[in-house]
């Protein structure tokens, strides 16, 4: 594996650790990467924020309110949390 | 000396099962500490005191059921000598129905456990509840190990028991409300954009751990509406109307494992957005763990429920016994609204009031409607 890669797969199973500590009795095995992460979940708005605290918390990205529709998805957050960390 | 009583958290409760104390005999608690911890069908909950003083004496043991209104402990208030003959004086943390002496003696008879006083305060700890579990040890007798493994089960899947007695206290409670409550129904539509985008300036100045939701911008405008107002304030009880004098606003939160709880933000009109926020956030992390306080679940003076989440553009609820109104909210969406003769695109909620007619009219729920859509058009206001 590229170092880029495995850097991919650590922050997605870091963003798939978060979301289960919000929605512990989901299955997140069967989390489709290109869904909406917050039908899929059935997470909601409160559900949400803390997620986007906890990222802030575990990788120091606060994400603004306008980017929320760029962490939509598994897939999406973790390319976007990629970029963030590349631009520090 | 004042007796604590098991409180009613809740219109359809009727027994509520010790789980643990929090305090030492001998302990000072002040009021609004947490007493005690109690399981109800529907939720592990917090017991505040409603009294400071010195606890004197505890009547019921950890994992003892008894009726609501039974004695469960006995304080010493300030300024007490331990020695006093004094009657005790009745308090409660909500209105209670007079002890069932006879039934509580069964009920504590059934409960006698044959389980070692280690495991019993470990079952405590852990919130297991023995008569639950199955012993192992010699004659049937619980052991520390039973009840480990039964706190192992019990992280692993809730119990299905909770499941059904949230359904039947759901039941109960909304099966009364359609059955005694002459409900009359308002809807409206309010434009959102001034406090959407009040909100979003608002949340770009503010650190990811203090941002607000939309949410607790319509929940400080029904307490706001709610003083203009008043008589959808109120519980209705013994065929009467009894106005409230503050502003608890019980807010809807639909639990993961299925069913809902709506404990309370107290003095909702008072607080500051950030505070309410703050609550808000608190309250709902521990309505989905299973830990709601006595307070937010007996003192609720209106609800509201927002299913905007589901997707959903309108919700006409069922008023929750005895309070008299509750609020609706549905999605935000965009739809074209004509502002001062010009049509524009604008993000727009449907309100709705549920209302009890036996308390107010179609006329009054109108102004409360009106008052909650003028408010939100001025949110630095709220």
């Amino acid at each position: 594996m590229t170092p880029e890669k495995t850097k991919e797969v650590e922050l997605q199973a870091t963003v798939l650790r978060l979301l289960g500590d919000i929605a512990p009795e989901a299955d997140l095995t069967s989390l489709n990467p290109v869904l909406s992460i917050r039908d899929q979940l059935d997470i909601d708005s409160m559900d949400f924020l803390n997620f986007v605290i906890a990222l802030d918390k575990e990788l120091h990205i606060a994400v603004p309110e306008t980017d929320y529709t760029k962490i939509a998805t598994l897939d999406g957050c973790v390319a976007y949390c990629l970029q963030r960390l590349e631009h520090v | 000396m004042a007796n604590f009583v098991m409180p009613k958290l809740g219109a359809d409760m009727n027994m509520g099962r010790l789980l643990s104390w929090s305090k030492n005999i001998g302990d000072r608690i002040e009021r609004g500490e947490i007493i005690a911890e109690v399981h109800t069908d529907k939720a592990d909950i917090e017991i505040e005191s409603f009294i400071s003083g010195v606890i004197e004496k505890y009547l019921i043991e950890p994992g003892e059921e008894v009726p609501i209104g039974t004695v469960i402990a006995i304080i010493r208030k300030d300024g007490e000598v331990t020695t006093t003959n004094e009657t005790p004086v009745e308090i409660a943390a909500a209105p209670t129905v007079a002890p069932d002496l006879s039934k509580r003696e069964t009920m504590t008879e059934t409960v006698r456990l044959h389980i070692s006083p280690v495991a019993k305060k470990l079952a405590a700890e852990l919130g297991i509840d023995p008569t639950q579990v199955k012993g192992t040890g010699p004659g049937g007798r619980i052991t520390r190990e039973d009840i480990e493994n039964a706190a192992k089960t019990k992280t692993e899947k809730p119990a299905p028991d909770r499941q059904t007695g949230m359904r039947q206290i759901i039941a109960a409670a909304m099966a009364r409300a359609k059955r005694e409550i002459p409900h009359y129904y308002l809807r409206t539509t309010i434009d959102l954009k001034r406090a959407l985008d009040w909100l979003a300036q608002e949340n770009e100045k503010r650190s990811v751990a203090d941002r607000l939701l939309y949410g607790v911008l319509l929940i400080k405008a029904v307490a706001m509406a709610l003083r203009e107002v008043p008589e959808l304030n109120a519980t209705w009880e013994n065929e009467q109307v009894n106005p409230k004098p503050s502003i608890n606003v019980g807010i809807a939160i639909s639990l993961r494992q299925g069913g809902l709880i709506a404990p309370a933000l107290l003095d909702a009109d008072k607080k500051s957005l950030d505070e309410l926020m703050q609550k808000f956030r608190d309250m709902v992390q521990r309505a989905r763990a299973g830990r709601s306080r006595s307070s937010e679940l007996s003192d609720a003076t209106i609800t509201i429920t927002n299913l905007g989440e589901q997707g959903v553009e309108e919700v006409f609820g069922i008023i929750y016994p005895p309070q008299v109104a509750l609020v609706g909210f549905g999605k935000i969406v965009e739809r074209p609204w004509a502002v001062n003769g010009m049509l524009g695109v604008r993000p727009i909620i449907t309100a709705t009031l549920s209302a009890d007619h036996r308390v107010s009219d179609g006329h009054r729920g109108g102004l409360f409607l009106s008052a909650l859509d003028r408010l939100l058009q001025e949110p630095e206001n709220l």
